[in-house]
């Protein structure tokens, strides 16, 4: 099976978000990157599993500048095969997943997979977005992904449940938490992933349809009132009266 | 040109979201002079009570089946054609989720998903804000094409009533091949799911173990909250994955959280820091978390908790 792995570079779930003086560009001084987490931690790492049930392929690509390259290096030390890199600024979702799209539609692969959302900018619509460019099915927010030949049983978060949904490759696919656990690279994988190829090439033209005008900070909170821990009727009362939320 | 609305239903019913998206629609194609359209595809029992919320048209497609981004894209983009739309208005839920980027691609349109208010628009320029970097900061986005599509966020918005029913149109058009085949949906009944939650009780490590749950379960039952979970508890399989608030988990925005032995680290708040009141109750008068609070107690959870169960019950009551 030939498997692509979309990733993304974003902040760590730590980091203390801040923005440049007029508010356009995030700060990125003194914060460290990371991997998106739904794109490695679920996304990726059953991507390695199915690939290797299969003696198939595992293909990580993103779209960035060579300040990306660490990022897909741990990909690479945790045993995906090849990377291929766009270069270029993933100004919105719709650029990401035309570029995307535009490197996939030649290279016939079974199944395409991103994590359900960056922790960045919360979109969730690249998955859907390369889905539609390739005319394919896309199955969002998987938490299981099993594989007997080429036939997919998946099950999906839904409000309040899952769905259990069968489809023939090939496919787009969002994971989510579930999907499979957490890995940590080898020293192996750390010391292979250094020489195995990263592909760089150009984007494809595209007018861009959306992008961020400003930032701002959402406003800190007036301050806690504290309620003695035995008076709860009081704690009713101010819910009640003063907030009005019950 | 016009709005065009995609209301969601379950089982022939309209969800709270169908409400709120009709009337996000119906202010926003009120800013823009034009019509606000809605559409419902399936079988939907009462589809022209859309008209009380603002549809000035409602459109039904029943021949479509089980849910599939491609087929309920596809119809969506066609009735839109036929709506004469630029701009589609979705729903920011699992199915708004598969959905939004597909009509987007197909109408050459901009997209923001999570809108957290109406658009503002000023001339030519059109913003709509969001929330990102979980919930850490708010993104104002500008739209520059021509056609545009808003999923719109869980309580973002309160649906009101602005119109009467309407004569519903109903489409017979081809319906293309669905490739995914929906096997079975297992959701619990009865309980109103996180993203939709307007009260929400969440429990952490706090708890000491997935036994003492019970008190949890009671306040949530005595308040009619969803009861949620912070990462260490869904890690640890005390507590089902959907259940995980936060970050890496569902991000919520309630009317009232109420975090019992939740200490509050960044990546717990990204998730639930737009709520409205954030209730905090914590043994450790140091948890990071009281300073994200608006009420706070400071007390041993086991003691605390049964005595709000028993304060809210006697509210009720009373």
């Amino acid at each position: 099976m030939k498997i692509l792995v979309c990733v993304s570079k974003t902040p760590e779930t730590t980091a203390k978000i801040s923005f440049d003086a007029d508010n356009k560009e995030f700060n990125s001084a003194g914060v460290n990157f990371i991997m998106n987490p739904y794109d490695e931690w679920y996304a990726l790492v059953r991507a390695l599993d199915l690939a290797k049930a299969t003696s198939g392929t595992v293909t990580l690509i993103c779209v960035g500048g060579a300040d990306v390259e660490p990022v897909m290096r741990k990909g690479l030390a945790l045993d995906a095969n090849d990377g291929v890199r766009i270069d270029a600024q993933p100004v919105s979702a719709m650029f990401t997943a035309f570029q995307i799209a535009e490197h996939a539609r030649t290279n016939k692969y079974d199944i395409i997979f991103t994590g359900k959302e960056t922790i960045d900018y919360n979109g969730s619509e690249v998955g859907a977005m390369i889905a539609e460019y390739m005319n394919v099915p896309f199955i969002s927010y998987a938490s299981k992904l099993e594989m007997s030949g080429n036939i997919a049983t998946l099950e999906r978060d839904i409000e309040g449940g899952v769905e259990e949904v069968e489809l023939e490759t090939p496919f787009v696919v969002s994971a989510s938490k579930g999907m499979a656990e957490q890995r940590i690279a080898s020293m192996m994988g750390i010391m292979k992933a250094k020489s195995k190829p990263i592909q760089v090439i150009a984007p494809q033209p595209f007018v861009n349809p959306v992008h961020v005008a400003q930032f701002t900070l959402p406003k800190a909170k007036s301050g806690v009132k504290y309620i003695a821990a035995d008076n709860m009727d009081e704690l009713v009362r101010l819910l009640h009266e003063e907030a009005k939320v019950i | 040109m016009s709005v065009l609305i995609y209301a969601e239903s379950h089982a022939g019913h309209f969800k709270k979201a169908a409400l709120e998206t009709v009337t996000y629609g119906k202010k926003l194609a009120d800013m823009l002079g034009v019509e606000c359209c809605a559409l419902t595809l399936g079988k939907v029992e009462n589809a022209g009570s859309l008209g009380e919320y603002g549809a000035a048209k409602v459109f039904t497609v029943e021949s479509l089946g089980d849910f599939d981004s491609q087929t309920y894209a596809h119809t969506i983009i066609s009735i839109a054609q036929f709506a004469g739309a630029n701009v589609v208005v979705l729903s920011n839920s699992s199915t708004g989720k598969s959905l939004a980027g597909r009509v987007a691609v197909r109408m050459n349109a901009g997209l923001v998903s999570g809108a957290t208010a109406l658009p503002t628009i000023e001339g030519s320029v059109f913003k709509v804000k969001k929330s990102v970097f979980s919930g850490k900061a708010i993104a104002d986005y500008e739209i520059t094409s021509a056609n545009k599509v808003i999923s719109v966020t869980g309580n973002a918005i309160v649906p009101e009533k602005m119109g009467t029913g309407v004569t519903v149109q109903p489409f017979n058009i081809e319906v293309p091949v669905s490739r995914v085949h929906v096997k079975a949906v297992k959701t619990t009944e009865g309980i109103v799911p996180l993203p939709e939650a307007e009260l929400v009780v969440s429990a952490g490590r706090g708890m000491k173990d997935s036994a003492n749950w019970g008190i949890i379960e009671d306040l949530a039952g005595a308040l009619g909250a969803t009861t949620a979970c912070s990462r260490p508890v869904a890690d640890a399989h005390w507590r089902p994955h959907y259940e995980h608030v936060g970050q890496t988990g569902v991000a919520i925005r309630p009317n009232l959280y109420v975090a019992c032995g939740i200490s509050g680290a960044i990546q717990h708040l990204a998730g639930v820091n737009n709520s409205k009141v954030i209730v905090v109750i914590n043994n450790d008068p140091e948890a990071p978390f009281f300073k994200a609070a608006d009420y706070g107690v400071v007390g041993d959870l086991f003691q605390v908790v049964p005595k709000l169960t028993e304060a809210i019950r006697k509210y009720k009551h009373s």
